[in-house]
């Protein structure tokens, strides 16, 4: 009688769990321009678009992998046992009535339909390649805001969708850019009309159920003119035997005046490669924020980064990586100053426990002609154990004289006197563990929003609970 | 058997002998002060009692209230009611004092039981009153950044909030100018009584003028060589050290 606790795959993370779902749609195993007739024959691609994605099968295939610069570890994946889309169809529910009841569950569980009642103008759920429910606040939607998948974005907003696709991350931007171009599926596709500002977030949460599965979202945001945006993203997948493959590919634009703000925070399992290219346009007196908080997976490499096209248009990342034991979080920003006046600024906390290693990456240009540009940049790390490891590898090209730049950078370690003075105050070594690192975080995180900082902080002492001992 | 009782206490540090064979009892509701010169072991004595991991202890017994205090793991030990005032304070950077204090409340609480946020506050509030501290305080990260004067400060103000059975005040007038030795005094005077065992730590007499002490020890080079009434510290004022060192050198001898 213990079938039904049976077909659930329980851990200590609450994301780490997997229903069987019996998928309409299946790519099959591995990756050849079948794969991408298969993909654009279901979604009914437009022509244009199923030669974007063969030309990015092309490019990928041409592409070397970084290793030359990047981890070594890369090699491990396996692109001819990669499944890479599996879906139920492509037209996602307006109501978690209509969700097909297996899909529906994990949301559920994951708490995502409450935290849509509580807080958010807008969500979109999606379950391995594409989304399953999207729904918009009407209020929201009657202010003339877009927010739907990225495969009906194109379909239905050609007109914006075309302008803008691949502009600011080109194909063959990296290696897996270009795969994304070619197999993509899901992620949001956002409008906002001129002057419109959208008060509470809107969210999308990616959840990965398969095996051997790729998920390769593609997200692109426009901000018209003078409008405003916070956009939230979470992840999660179960812990399978297997590497699990993330490759997604975020465009943002914030065109005259326009603000965005993009806050994801990623709970993968360790079995996950995640490798993802961001990147923001900010137009004149434009502003884009990244807040990136990347906990567990195998690896991830992710540098987020905004291109300040027009004059005093500023770019922000505020980033958090946690890596635990045997992962590597690569993680950085990327600031392209390309007009006068323009400002960046750069916080990157990362935390390594056990044999975890983090590397911060960052990239500055500010070229000669400029005048006026600022940057900022300040990455620090705390190493807990004696086997972690940390390190940071800044690029900063700043010429001509009217441009300033400010670097700093700090390791620390958790010391034995201050978890001894925290344990003669009553906590356990676990629990003031993880109070040292909330501190360490804590000036960034109070920049969060409310419900995603309290999130952060639960996830937190849940990774240093199995840390000391 | 209410007290805090040390008998024939032996700890190494790195394998030296700091601490050679100490007794000494503390009942609750009374002050006990030990006096003695720099390098004596008395911090050495306060971080052992609250289970420091680099003391080693080779001999000897510590009973809290009749239970091995020395099985005890630091945070147990705190959480049965044992507190040490800190000479040195370690900064916890980003951790508010307000975030600190409710973390350290709530270990004391039963399992699943949660903290009353208002009464907390209300509490705290009361407590920071009492030691001249600005509420503004609460928000500010755990002795970074602190004056002297505060890091003590904040030492007592834990010390309140916590209500321990036995606390052990380690130089905590070292570094406090005569106004906020006077405060910190008064903190730990309205501490006083029949629930609480004090070990008072202080290199001077100074100290004893305002946190009058039941009894006075001195101790020389790792043990107790005298011991009396509140008398014995002015005793030692007047004679110095030196006439210490000459009782252990007889006592060693003997």
């Amino acid at each position: 009688m213990s079938t039904e606790t049976k077909a659930v795959d329980i851990d200590r993370n609450k994301g780490d769990f997997s229903y069987d779902v019996a998928h309409t749609y299946d790519a099959g195993i591995g990756l050849t321009e079948n794969t991408i007739h298969y993909i654009s024959d279901v979604k009914e691609d437009p022509d244009w678009v199923r030669e974007f994605r063969l030309k990015g099968l092309k490019t990928f295939l041409e592409k070397p992998m970084p290793t030359h610069w990047a981890s070594k570890d890369l090699e491990a994946i396996n692109f001819d046992k990669i499944r890479y889309y599996l879906s139920g169809g492509v037209q996602p529910k307006r109501s978690w009535e209509d969700v097909p009841e297996d899909v529906k569950r994990t949301f559920e569980r994951l708490g995502i339909p409450e935290q849509e009642r509580k807080f958010l103008a807008g969500v979109e759920a999606q379950f391995d390649s594409e989304a399953v429910y999207s729904n918009i606040k009407k209020a929201v939607g009657e202010q003339g805001v877009i927010f739907v998948g990225s495969t009906e974005g194109l379909k239905n907003h050609p007109e914006i969708f075309r302008k803008w696709f691949g502009k600011v991350i080109p194909i063959g931007d990296n290696k897996f850019s270009a795969l994304n171009s070619a197999v993509f599926s899901g992620g949001s596709f956002i409008y906002v009309p001129p002057g419109v500002k959208v008060k509470h977030p809107l969210q999308a949460y990616f959840r990965i159920n398969a095996e051997n599965f790729g998920q390769f979202e593609r997200t692109l945001i426009i901000c018209d003119e003078g409008s405003e945006l916070t956009y939230m993203e979470g992840c999660t997948a179960p812990k399978f035997n297997t590497a699990t493959l993330h490759s997604a590919v975020v465009e943002l634009v914030a065109l005259k005046g326009a603000k965005i703000q993009y806050i994801t925070v990623q709970n993968w399992s360790a079995n996950v490669f995640n490798l993802v290219t961001k990147r923001g346009l900010a137009h004149e007196d434009a502003e884009v924020k990244w807040i990136d908080c990347n906990i567990g997976s195998r690896l991830t490499m992710k540098y987020p980064g905004v291109i300040m096209k027009g004059r005093k248009a500023r770019g922000e990342v505020l980033s958090i990586a946690l890596a635990n034991d045997g992962q590597h979080q690569d993680t950085g920003a990327k600031m392209v100053h390309a007009a006068d006046e323009t400002t960046s600024n750069i916080i990157s906390k990362s935390i390594s426990i056990g044999t975890g290693r983090a590397t911060y990456r960052g990239l500055v240009q500010v070229p000669k002609h400029l005048k006026n540009c600022k940057n900022n940049t300040e990455c620090d790390a705390l190493l807990i154990n004696a086997t972690s490891r940390t390190d940071t590898y800044p690029a900063i090209t700043v010429r001509g004289t009217g441009n300033s730049v400010q670097h700093e950078a700090s390791v620390s370690q958790v010391s034995a006197e201050q978890i001894f003075y925290m344990q003669q105050r009553g906590l356990t070594e676990a629990q003031a563990m993880s109070l040292s690192v909330n501190g360490f975080v804590n000036d960034l995180v109070r920049q969060f929003p409310m419900e995603y900082s309290v999130e952060l902080k639960r996830l937190i002492e849940l990774e240093m609970e199995g840390s000391v001992g | 058997m209410k007290e805090l009782s040390i008998d024939n206490l032996q700890v190494n540090i790195a394998g030296q002998r700091i601490v050679r064979g100490l007794s000494l009892k503390v009942p609750r509701g009374e002050v006990h002060a030990i006096m003695g010169p720099n390098g004596s072991g008395k911090s050495t004595l306060a971080k052992v009692l609250a289970g420091h991991p680099d003391y080693e202890v080779t001999g000897g017994k510590v009973l809290m209230d009749g239970e091995n205090l020395l099985e005890l793991e630091p945070d147990e030990r705190a959480r049965r009611g044992l507190f040490l005032a800190f000479q040195y304070p370690s900064e916890i950077p980003g951790v508010t004092i307000a975030n600190f204090l409710r973390a350290a409340v709530q270990a004391r609480m039963p399992e699943g039981e949660e903290l009353e946020a208002t009464d907390y506050y209300a509490r705290l509030y009361e407590k920071m009153e009492l030691l001249g501290m600005d509420r503004s305080f609460t928000s500010r990260s755990v002795n970074e950044g602190f004056s002297g004067g505060e890091k003590k400060r904040n030492e007592i103000l834990q010390m309140a909030m916590l209500e321990p059975k036995y606390a052990i005040l380690d130089e905590t007038d070292s570094g406090l100018d005569i106004d906020a030795l006077k405060t910190v005094a008064h903190g730990v005077n309205s501490l006083r009584g029949p629930n609480l065992g004090i070990l008072l730590i202080t290199h001077y007499q100074r100290l004893l003028n305002y946190i009058v002490p039941d009894y006075v020890h001195v101790m020389v080079a790792g043990r107790i060589v005298r011991s009396g009434r509140r008398e014995l510290a002015l005793e030692l004022e007047e004679r110095g050290y030196d006439w210490a060192r000459q009782e252990e050198r007889e006592m060693a001898a003997s």
